[in-house]
């Protein structure tokens, strides 16, 4: 009855439920933080807008991109992945989404930003369909918890459109 | 040296009845276990409900032996969301950030790239070759959970194959020993 193996047992089975426990209840809290984030993109530039040879357009991008996610952290917050995306319907396909720019903030003091950076993964689309083309500029997040559920939400900004001719 | 002294007697002292029951508790807990571990699978619908990350590609946000529980609902993918797809010819699914998605709008078929938060470059040089995009039959999950470090125990069983028989060995002569 109270031999070491079965002490041993009862120890490690405690402690593993105890931890468990508070990691449910650390992923739990994360539910009433009040999340506020804000966020203005720009487009400074379009550096050039061309035909690819095999017949995709291709697109590139200055963007200037304000944000503060301060409040999506909290104390179970591991890391905040934002990134940027542009997003259209093209008469191929329903939804296209491309991302432009992304980072990893670490911590809540590199939360609040300003970036001027022209796209970082190539705009492309399937076919040629850019010509004049409206589309979104959209600020994903995706919040990466210490432990538990993992968050995500994005703003869209609309009203964004790309030259009628290529440049 | 009296632990072992006393290991060996109840081994000795032993009777078939004893062993019967010894041997329906060991089932009881295989059988559970299978069945927790086929009721995720239902509940989640991914085929893999768990997966222990492996590699580094996804640093900081996810480390090597830390888990992630996977979901695989009928909601399409989107960017920015975690995936976990297997490629033709490689084993080891591969648990990446969907970058692009272009869905068509007629037949909702979708073509996916991914790119591992750590590298440098997408994964077209991880797909199989020719391959372009990750489609719907790729994809067995998307990540929505996380937890850390738990999964060093199954990294080390399989690289340190010796530890998983000491561990097999002294929990079945735990139970075999037992006289709850």
């Amino acid at each position: 009855m109270h031999s070491f193996g079965y002490r041993a047992n009862a120890l490690l089975t405690f402690a593993v439920t105890i931890l468990a426990f508070i990691c449910a209840i650390a992923s739990f809290s994360d539910n009433f933080s009040n999340q506020t984030p804000s966020t203005q993109i720009q487009i400074l530039n379009i550096n050039w807008f061309q035909k690819q040879p095999h017949g995709n357009d291709e697109v590139s991008l200055t963007l200037n991109i304000t944000a503060g996610l301060q409040s999506l952290f909290t104390w179970n917050t591991k890391q905040v992945f934002a990134f940027v995306a542009a997003e259209c319907e093209t008469s191929k396909n329903a939804l296209n989404q491309v991302s432009l720019w992304d980072a990893i903030i670490p911590e809540k003091e590199h939360a609040k930003f300003w970036i001027q950076i022209s796209n970082k993964y190539r705009f492309l689309d399937q076919g040629h369909n850019l010509r004049g083309k409206d589309f979104n500029l959209t600020l994903h997040w995706h919040v990466m918890p210490k432990t538990g559920k993992m968050f995500a939400d994005k703003i869209v900004m609309s009203g964004y459109r790309l030259p009628d001719a290529y440049r | 040296m009296d632990f072992i002294g006393e290991t060996i007697d109840s081994i000795k002292s032993i009777k078939i009845r004893q062993l019967l029951t010894q041997a329906i508790t060991l089932g009881l807990i295989v059988t559970s276990a299978l069945m927790i571990w086929k009721a995720l699978i239902c509940i989640t619908g991914s085929e893999s409900p768990v997966v222990v990350v492996l590699s580094e590609s996804m640093e900081p946000g996810f480390q090597r032996g830390d888990i992630l529980f996977l979901q695989m609902t009928k909601e399409p993918i989107r960017a920015g969301e975690i995936v976990v797809f297997s490629i033709d010819g490689r084993e080891i699914p591969i648990v990446h950030r969907a970058i692009k998605v272009h869905e068509r709008g007629d037949t909702k078929e979708v073509d996916v790239l991914t790119k591992g938060d750590n590298n440098d470059i997408d994964d077209i040089g991880l797909y199989a070759e020719g391959q372009l995009w990750l489609n719907r039959q790729h994809i067995m999950g998307r990540a929505v959970g996380f937890l850390p470090y738990v999964g060093w125990v199954t990294i080390i069983m399989t690289e340190k194959p010796f530890i998983k028989y000491i561990l097999i060995g002294a929990l079945g002569l735990l139970v075999l020993t037992s006289k709850d």
